[in-house]
């Protein structure tokens, strides 16, 4: 076989996107958290907030600084590997990658600073201020990267001129059809993604009996958000779901392998999809349930893949079986969910031990979710960068040969091979070494002119 | 479109790149200089001098990056695949350094790894950085709107040369950068250090202000016609003038040696835009020719001109908070 420029810059993106993206699912949300914890400390004065803040702080500053470093990686993806895709969409697309730089990275890097090592020099509702605008960036930088996103799934506000997109409706470009709801979806995934990170360390405290008042407020406090965010969450999906029926119907009739167009559509729950004989095997199939769940109506038309043309299909086999992992995670989520409930209504919520192993566990759900839908969405988008307009295959680099490819896609490999399990295993010894060492002293009205002597940020790291 | 918004996108993108390679330019230098510490304590107090900013600073090269794409954007994506592998080992080694930061605080048994991955990762991505600018100025193969060479085409000894005299050149702005953030015996390693890398410096301006005209005609012509000799001799001059200062600051100065190593990058930029301008892909489309519609240009612009100078502000704000000597209790310390 010969090496395919074009499938080994896909593999390529979708490495480098599929460990990046594993960090704003979780900083999104963490910030969020950071700033609210800042936020009861400064309101309240009760010191516990302070402490799991600072705790979550110093999680967050490993994770943010990969999500950066990892993140710098993106754009220039686009210049090397798939420079026709640059040329032809840029006009449109590279201002909302430069409004994401403008209103959310300086935002970030420069509040970042401050709240990772500028408790004891600023006052304490400026350290608060600081978490705020962490957070907010990181919402920044979500909207325009996914107003991007969606307008390659749903271009809008645009017209070709040789070859190239030109704007011609700014409003309809950033909040294209797919915007609302993509942006909707993927940003409560996040937060619900930090909810079952947070319950899950807190979870682990309680087993083991240590920090047990921050570990309950904590799982406390991500359990509620849980409860109203994963129903919600679903609801988003659906929402979604009819979106991508309404504008992409060849992805939406990937994600449910279903062939033929007709009404009263079956729903398969499990098969093995063959592309070529356009059929599935072992299909297990609920009658009527397809039209009923994709367009809210029994006798509604479901999509089939053979009325479109087979070169303008994606691998039906990915989408299909993505799309039900981030389906079973979340009922997974929604069953724990409900559990919490029934405990906390018994009042057993901070004592039963199998639950708490099962939150515990339940650490990584939101990112496999997380990434389950990302697959789902870009996969199923093949064969387009820009939904139905631009062929992946006409979008990378002419300049590019498969070796190039294949010596820079092991090289981000092996480097990201290093750095992400040192980060979680950093990570998981932050975890491990505890809340304990309290929080540097605040130091009210600013700056002192004599050098301060400030508190260690906290005793273990003093003596790490 | 009445006004003509090339210009605007020139200048803005210009003063992107320039405060990238500022700004990030002497935190990767504090890096370069990084190897050469003497022991933990100046490690950290090396590091903990950059810590709270470093990637603010990296943020410009995304600035940079994106603006290009947004107002320059055929210049690119034929720029971009021409530099295909120094950008690839530049990306690595800003991953490994970036990292390194928080890594190498909380990992005690791989500290030496992870100092290792801080100062080697800063003088790759300095290497690669600089010979992304050599192949830059000496032009790229292009047939219509693509890049027609090999990536491998970028690494001429041209380019090595780039890559080395910036090298000496972040050092260089590190060097001040420690001089004015540090006191004892670190201020006078970094003093010495300065020198060094100004020597290095000076000698790779040099050797690059005699090999550009030589190889690029249309460069000469620019440089050594009349009248332009006249208009543009002042830019040696001062850089000669400047380096002299610079020599001097750097033996009893707290604040000049900084100062001095950012004017002679100024005047290192402003001689590559003379001798580039109007080309953005040099030989083949000018600023004009590679830019993005008015349309384009217009919406970034608008919200542009409103966000750099709040960005500046908070930039500036947070230089303020870290104000001073670098403090050891500050930031990550072995306690």
């Amino acid at each position: 076989m010969s090496l395919d420029p074009v499938l080994l810059s896909r593999l390529q993106f979708a490495w480098v996107i599929g460990f990046h993206i594993l960090l704003p699912a979780f900083t999104v949300g963490l910030a969020s958290f950071i700033a609210l914890l800042e936020g009861l400390s400064f309101v309240t004065g009760r010191d516990i907030y302070l402490r799991i803040s600072s705790f979550w702080t110093r999680i967050f500053a490993v994770s943010f600084g990969m999500g950066v470093v990892s993140g710098i990686v993106m754009p220039f993806q686009f210049g090397t590997n798939w420079s026709r895709y640059a040329d032809a969409t840029a006009n449109i697309l590279s201002p909302l990658f430069a409004y994401e730089g403008l209103m959310a990275f300086f935002l970030e890097a420069s509040f970042l600073g401050v709240l990772l090592f500028g408790r004891s020099l600023v006052p304490r509702w400026m350290h608060f201020v600081a978490a705020l605008m962490v957070a907010i960036g990181t919402l920044f930088s979500s909207f325009w990267i996914l107003s991007a996103n969606s307008w390659m799934q749903t271009p809008a506000g645009y017209k070709i001129v040789d070859g190239r997109f030109y704007p011609t409706d700014w409003t309809a470009i950033v909040f294209n059809p797919s915007f609302p709801y993509r942006f909707a979806h993927t940003v409560t995934g996040f937060y619900v993604t930090t909810g079952f990170a947070v319950a899950g360390v807190a979870a682990y405290y309680l087993r083991k009996a240590r920090f047990v008042e921050e570990a309950r407020l904590t799982l406390s406090m991500t359990l509620w958000l849980l409860t109203l965010l994963v129903p919600l969450q679903m609801v988003l999906g659906d929402a979604q779901g009819l979106n991508t029926l309404r504008f992409q119907p060849a992805k939406l009739a990937a994600i449910e392998a279903h062939w033929k167009t007709e009404r009263r559509a079956p729903l398969t729950l499990v098969a093995i999809p063959d592309q070529n004989a356009e059929t599935n095997r072992f299909a297990v199939e609920v009658p009527e349930l397809g039209s009923l769940i994709l367009t809210h109506d029994p006798d509604g038309e479901v999509p089939g893949l053979k009325q479109f043309p087979k070169r303008d299909l994606p691998p039906v086999i990915v989408p299909f079986f993505a799309f039900r992992i981030m389906v079973g995670l979340g009922l997974v989520m929604l069953t724990i969910v409900l559990l919490s409930i029934w405990l906390r209504v018994r009042k057993r919520l901070f004592e039963t031990q199998w639950f708490l192993t099962v939150v515990q566990f339940a650490v990584p759900i939101g990112f496999f979710a997380v990434l389950a839908g990302w697959t789902t969405t870009e996969v199923g988008r093949q064969p387009w960068t820009v939904y139905g307009l631009l062929r992946t295959a006409d979008s990378v680099s002419p300049s590019l040969t498969g070796a190039d490819v294949l010596l820079t896609l092991v090289g981000y490999i092996g480097v990201y091979a290093v750095v992400y399990p040192a980060g979680f295993l950093m990570m998981r010894r932050i975890v491990r070494a505890g809340m304990s060492g309290g929080v540097e002293t605040p130091i009210g009205g600013g700056r002192s002119a004599s050098p301060v002597r400030a508190q260690p940020e906290s005793s273990e790291q003093a003596s790490a | 479109m009445i006004i003509d918004l090339v210009p605007i996108w020139t200048l803005l993108i210009g003063l992107g790149v320039f405060l990238y390679v500022l700004l990030d330019g002497f935190d990767l230098g504090v890096g370069i200089l990084y190897a050469f510490a003497r022991d933990r304590a100046q490690r950290n107090l090396m590091m903990n001098s950059v810590a709270p900013i470093w990637d603010g600073n990296e943020t410009w090269l995304v600035f940079g990056g994106t603006g290009l794409l947004a107002a320059f954007p055929l210049a690119f994506a034929i720029i971009m695949p021409a530099v295909y592998f120094p950008i690839f080992v530049m990306l690595l080694a800003l991953v490994f350094r970036g990292v390194a930061f928080e890594f190498r605080f909380r990992d005690r048994e791989s500290v030496t790894f992870w100092d290792h991955g801080f100062a080697y990762g800063s003088l790759i991505a300095t290497l690669a950085q600089g010979i992304v600018l050599g192949s830059f100025i000496q032009g790229f193969r292009v047939d219509g709107r693509h890049f027609a060479g090999s990536p491998l085409d970028c690494f001429t000894p041209f380019s090595l040369l780039t890559g080395l005299a910036l090298v000496f050149g972040y050092a260089m702005l590190g060097a001040g950068w420690l001089v004015l953030k540090t006191a004892g015996k670190l201020q006078s390693y970094a003093r010495e250090a300065g020198k060094v890398a100004l020597i290095g410096v000076l000698a790779a301006i040099t050797v690059v202000s005699i090999w550009t005209p030589l190889q690029d005609a249309d460069i000469a012509h620019r440089w050594f016609s009349w009248p332009n000799l006249l208009f543009l001799s002042p830019v040696p001059i001062a850089t000669a003038a400047v380096a002299a200062l610079e020599w001097r600051a750097l033996s009893r100065d707290e604040i000049a040696p900084f100062f001095y190593a950012i004017l002679l990058f100024v005047l290192s930029f402003v001689g590559i835009a003379i001798s580039l301008f109007p080309m953005i892909v040099p030989h083949h489309y000018t600023l004009w020719q590679a830019a993005s519609p008015p349309d384009t240009q217009l919406f970034l612009l608008i919200g542009t001109l409103f966000l750099l100078p709040v960005i500046f502000v908070y930039v500036g704000w947070s230089y303020w908070v870290f104000r001073g000597k670098v403090r050891g209790d500050i930031g990550y310390h072995d306690g």
